[in-house]
């Protein structure tokens, strides 16, 4: 049985609303996710560029990445 | 493979990168399945009529609120009991995503409510503690930027994680202890769910969807927060270099 998705009853409203809002809340989180990406890659190259290097990069020794105590 | 493997942040960031394209590509599948049968397949509930696909987002956004913050308590153990390097990460990256499922959950919980209790809120039990939950997901998002030390702020964090998570067996069982509008489970209960399958399929689907999504958006979240801290070591490194490099020509005393 196949419904009609453009018939969505007297509510119809409420039901758009809760989609669009769950929409927008998930799309501002894969933006967010997204440009933070972009800028931690952006200091990280800075960083880089100007030849500061991470301790990790050359010793592989997992402990010199600060992560946690 | 031991979770101690996971301990070298390289070794975790080539990890997220090889998994988040299949995970990207399942979450597209699922959320397209699962709209699909949401819209298509399901018929409307014989009470409440349409609003009923209300309940397709609104149910998987109320679990993932949930199952974010027990993520959360379980990363908490990993930092405070075996101070595992990535699980503050994994707790500080989880944290806006719970409060944004949260806060899913509030908004179309109240969207859901209007038309079918006849109000956008009351103070019940469920409501209310499913409010305490986001106002703790906040709490802990400042807790995390008031302190610039993210070992530190990460340890208090997990603290107060741990302590916050007494919260969720009373938002689970809250429709059973107290009178309250909300409906009581009607999908994980001991005797099974009351759901018939035309409407329980496209139910799980989504789930299964926000599941996938979350798990993408966490690992990431966390490849991020690696990186920034990669990003703050190396500002740190550069800010002591010229004194580090003073103090080593400096004669140091003898011990």
């Amino acid at each position: 049985m196949t419904m009609n998705p453009f018939d969505l009853g007297p509510h119809a409203g409420f039901i758009i609303a809760s989609y669009v809002t769950t929409f927008g809340i998930v799309a501002g989180l894969i933006l967010w996710v997204l440009i933070d990406r972009a800028k931690q890659k952006s200091d990280l190259a800075d960083l880089e560029a100007q030849g500061i290097k991470r301790s990790a990069a050359t010793s592989q020794d997992p402990a010199s990445e600060e992560t946690s105590g | 493979m031991a979770i101690w493997d996971f301990a070298n942040p390289t070794r975790f960031v080539r990890l997220v990168d090889r998994t988040l394209p299949w995970l990207v590509t399942a979450c597209v599948i699922a959320f397209g399945i699962g709209l699909y049968k949401s819209f298509f397949m399901a018929p409307e509930d014989y009470q409440q009529g349409d609003t009923v696909r209300i309940m397709f987002i609104h149910v998987p956004a109320a679990w993932l609120a949930m199952m974010c913050y027990s993520v959360m308590a379980l990363s908490s153990l990993g930092t405070l009991v075996w101070k595992h390097p990535l699980a503050d990460v994994s707790a500080k990256a989880a944290a806006p995503l719970g409060a944004a499922f949260t806060f899913i959950s509030l908004i179309t919980g109240s969207l859901w409510g209007k038309p079918m209790w006849g109000t956008y809120w009351v103070w019940d039990a469920r409501l209310t503690s499913v409010l305490v939950l986001f106002i703790m997901y906040l709490g802990l998002m400042a807790l995390w930027r008031t302190m610039e030390d993210p070992i530190k702020a990460g340890k208090a964090a997990a603290v107060l994680t741990l302590v916050g998570a007494l919260n969720l067996p009373i938002i689970k069982f809250s429709v059973d202890w107290w009178n309250t509008l909300h409906q009581p489970a009607s999908v994980i209960r001991m005797d099974g769910p009351t759901i018939h399958p035309d409407i329980l399929v496209p139910l799980l689907v989504m789930a299964l969807a926000f599941t996938l999504l979350f798990f993408t958006l966490h690992l990431m979240a966390m490849r991020n927060e690696v990186m920034r801290r990669r990003v703050r070591a190396m500002r740190l490194k550069a800010a002591a270099g010229p004194r580090a490099a003073s103090a080593t020509a400096a004669p140091q005393p003898a011990e």
